[in-house]
């Protein structure tokens, strides 16, 4: 019989090849329904991993690549240092939506405007709107000590609901014919978030989950502050003793990812989005929960998770136009990467022993 | 019922653990009536043994005989209904209950309240351990706690009682009752398999004992015909050193407790009503009393891990009580508090990551908050070889280390920062025998050079060993200080609060 064994400290190797070894698994997983669909195996994974990299149409998924994943790998990153210290901000998509309405609010109340300040005071706009609505959350747990998780969560429904106001109202472009949506940021030069490279997919809030990435490695690695996060996530009582204060640690974690938050919002909603509608929030904030534990709650992880969620949906987009695979196949898919990458965690926890442990 | 017949026999009893044989060929027998000892040091593989009896753990190799008949328990539920019954060290009871629904939640098919309640206060009375059925169980005294477990083992009519560690919680005049009650038990017929590791206690109450050392049995004896010394010597396998003391000058008062009175963080932890104290350089201050009696709160309150306690707490004059772990640490007072395992130190991390823990602030492992990592390691380093711990380096995880080894990493931590005042709570608990006495001359010698060390423990002889002056805490409350020199234990029991308060209740015999 197969048994498995705790093993006294986790496995570097395996901690670092499981990742691999899901993608592997979830390509032989994969493949087998999409045959079981009537569709070409191969074809459909080159389709989805292949093709958006080195394909022939590469030069226009690389830069989609990059677009999808820098909001993800800002907010994810956020997310994960509360994660670490056990901190839940399930709401990142409400601090995201916020982020986009102060900051791209700003620019819209200005209009039309040319000032060179303009683009970073509304990005500064935006951070504060992200981190004055996680510190709803915050401020709440620390002082009557409500669940962050439901409080974050239901804010989200508050803050879709205020886009779709400001976007039905407020903010809603008064050339535009009565059509629901405020004015297009890419018509409006001061506000808008341009590519920084032309055709190559970098604009400003790439830049910053890179920035983010590297700062939050740094913090990890070499800070009292990143220890004390840690510490926090493995040992509340522990860091107690070493000098943590929890109250500050929450706000600190929840300050931090509703400004990451925020930004994600505020630079999508003046670049690739380009307007605020009722419903430009895309779910990012949501997937970013995802991206933050799949990547480990690791920086690096976190880039490298966000860059292959980002894939799996642009390859995923394209698999369903090219080969007319279900949109529920490609779910199914995503699902199915997740569910190995987790799986699979449990060799670098455990070791597999075969053969009979017991006597009877 | 058949003569000669044990009531119960273990051959060659094995279990293996990846890394360690918890029991290598164990054999032994326990006659009915008899009261047994199991008797080894932390690690000896004493639990894993009665485990392996309640049906907890299944032997990888080896044969349980009950009466004659083979005995294999697949569940703790086999085990009771052959009359099995086991009292664990820690209660698993719900404090938000009463005495007779803790029982019933224990029980296959508990009857009607009134009449559990009724059985209860009868089969207590019979026993000499008085309890309130309708008591709330988060009222209750460790004491009276452990009478709810031993009256629900007892309402299943047991042949065989486990008992592990029973004494650890209880005062000198509770284990008396305690054993009054084992001693009628075993008149009737009941036998007990009583683990410990105190041998006085042993000496006084069994008839026979069987000696665990590293998984197996290094002898099999009637403990009244040896000395403790000689059982200890079995148990540890090598002669041990008693701590010595080079006597110091009691110094200037270095910590100074003035009417703390804190109520409880937790809803069922103790209030600390009025504390005072003070230690002076050089002196080592004793503070016994049954665990939750508000050892933990005053190490809290001590450590500056609950704060807001103003003027109450003065170190050296200053008033600190307003002051979080690590601004205290800055100062000079140090603690360390019992649980090593995710209080003292985090699990998971490196000895380097938990050198960082308290070292930091005086030790300088960071500059400006970005830390100096080779610097932590030295530090965790030295511990490693000062200390004596045992372990391959410091970048193993603090939960890879036995109990004994995290102990002796911890307080060296604390000490090799030169605390002014070294705040401890129960060092040697779960220690084996020569670690514990490493840490006992460890903190004698950290007095010895000038410090205040305040030694919160259980262990009545540790303190009687290494403290200047004695005070007791009990139910929140501490005792004025006495010398510990010449103190009886009549006088120690008292300061602990006697029995609770509780009249010992009249055992039929």
């Amino acid at each position: 019989m197969i048994r498995l064994e705790k093993r006294p400290a986790p496995s570097r190797l395996w901690t670092a090849t499981t990742p691999l070894l899901a993608v592997l698994l979830t390509m032989i997983a994969g493949g087998l329904m999409f045959a079981m669909l009537g569709k070409p195996p191969f074809e459909a994974i080159r389709t989805i991993f292949w093709d958006p990299l080195f394909g022939e149409f590469a030069y226009y998924f690389r830069p989609q690549l990059l677009v999808k994943a820098g909001p993800l790998i800002l907010i994810a990153i956020g997310l994960s240092l509360g994660f670490r210290a056990g901190i839940w901000n399930i709401g990142a998509e409400g601090q995201y939506i916020i982020g986009a309405l102060v900051g791209g609010g700003l620019g819209l109340a200005v209009y039309p405007s040319d000032s060179i300040f303009l683009f970073p005071l509304m990005v500064i706009a935006g951070a504060l709107g992200g981190f004055l609505w996680a510190m709803i959350p915050a401020l709440l747990r620390t002082a009557f000590r409500t669940n962050e998780i439901l409080v974050s969560l239901l804010l989200v429904y508050v803050a879709e609901n205020l886009m779709a106001s400001m976007a039905l109202g407020l903010l809603r472009n008064p050339d535009g014919a009565g059509f629901p949506g405020s004015r297009n940021f890419q018509d409006y030069p001061a506000a808008f978030n341009e590519e920084l490279i032309a055709g190559a997919g970098v604009h400003w809030g790439v830049v910053a989950a890179i920035i983010a990435v590297i700062f939050a490695y740094i913090l990890l690695q070499r800070h009292m502050l990143g220890f004390q996060i840690k510490l926090t996530g493995q040992s509340p009582r522990a860091a107690v003793f070493g000098g943590v204060s929890p109250n500050r640690l929450i706000i600190f974690c929840l300050g931090v990812s509703g400004t990451l938050a925020g930004l994600a919002g505020l630079f999508e909603v003046t670049g690739p989005a380009g307007q605020i509608t009722t419903d430009f929030n895309q779910g990012y904030g949501f997937t970013a929960i995802i991206v933050a534990f799949l990547g480990r709650l690791h920086p690096v992880g976190i880039l490298l998770a966000g860059l292959l969620m980002a894939l799996t949906y642009i390859g995923g987009d394209a698999a369903q136009l090219n080969l007319g695979l279900p949109s529920a196949a490609i779910q199914a898919f995503q699902g199915m990467l997740l569910f190995f990458l987790l799986g699979v965690d449990v060799l670098s926890n455990f070791r597999i022993r075969i053969g009979k442990g017991e006597v009877a | 019922m058949t003569g000669d017949q044990p009531l119960l026999k273990l051959e060659g009893l094995t279990k293996a653990y990846p890394g360690v044989i918890a029991n290598d060929h164990v054999s032994f027998e326990v006659q009915p009536g008899e009261v047994h000892a199991l008797l080894g040091e932390n690690g000896a593989g004493k639990s894993t043994l009665v485990k392996m009896i309640y049906g907890l753990v299944r032997p990888d190799a080896g044969q349980m005989h009950l009466n004659g008949e083979r005995f294999e328990p697949h569940e703790p539920r086999a085990a009771r209904a052959l009359g099995v019954a086991m009292v664990f060290q820690h209660f698993s009871l719900f404090e938000a209950l009463n005495v007779a629904e803790n029982i019933a939640l224990g029980m296959e098919n508990p009857p009607a309240q009134r009449d559990l309640a009724a059985r209860i206060t009868e089969v207590s009375e019979t026993y000499g351990l008085p309890l309130d059925p309708a008591r709330l169980v988060g009222d209750l005294s460790a004491g009276e706690r452990q009478r709810v477990e031993i009256i629900r083992c007892l309402l299943q009519d047991p042949k065989l009682l486990i008992m592990d560690e029973p004494t650890s919680v209880l005062t000198p005049q509770e284990v008396e009752i305690l054993f009054e009650t084992l001693r009628k038990l075993s008149a009737e017929g009941t036998a007990i398999l009583y683990i410990s590791h105190k041998l006085e206690e042993i000496r006084s109450l069994c008839e026979g004992a069987t000696i665990l050392r590293l998984g197996k049995v290094v002898a099999t004896c009637n403990p009244r015909e040896k000395s403790a010394r000689e059982l200890a010597e079995l148990m540890v396998g090598q002669t041990l050193h008693q701590p010595e003391r080079s006597r110091a000058e009691l110094g200037e008062v270095m910590l100074e407790v003035n009417g703390l009175t804190l109520p409880p963080a937790t809803p069922f932890g103790t209030t600390l009503h009025d504390i005072n104290l003070s230690v002076r350089s050089g002196e080592v201050l004793g503070i016994g009393g049954v665990a939750g009696n508000g050892q933990d709160e005053l190490l809290a309150a001590l450590s500056g891990e609950v704060t807001g306690t103003g003027q109450a707490i003065r170190m050296k004059g200053q008033p600190v009580g307003d002051l979080g772990p690590n601004e205290r640490r800055a100062l000079g007072l140090l603690a360390a508090p019992e649980e090593r395992l995710g209080h003292a130190a985090a699990p998971d991390m490196s000895l380097t990551e938990n050198a960082l823990l308290t070292g930091w602030v005086r030790e300088g492992l960071s500059n400006r908050g970005f830390l100096n990592w080779p610097k932590t390691r030295q530090f965790a380093e030295r511990i490693i070889a000062e200390f004596d711990v045992r372990t391959p380096g410091p970048q193993n995880a603090a939960r890879a280390l036995s109990g004994g080894n995290l102990q002796k990493f911890v307080i060296g931590r604390e000490i090799l920062q030169r605390p002014d005042v070294l705040v401890i709570n129960q060092p040697t608990w779960g220690v084996d025998a020569s670690a514990a006495a490493a840490i006992r001359q460890a903190l004698l010698d950290l007095a010895a050079s000038g410090a205040a060390v305040i030694c919160i423990s259980q262990d009545l002889d540790e303190l009687m060993e290494i403290s200047d002056n004695f005070a007791a805490l009990n139910a929140g409350r501490l005792t004025p200080a006495r010398p510990a020199s010449g103190l009886t234990v009549d006088e120690i029991g008292l300061m602990m609060g006697g029995a609770h308060d509780m009249e010992v209740a009249h055992v039929d015999v």
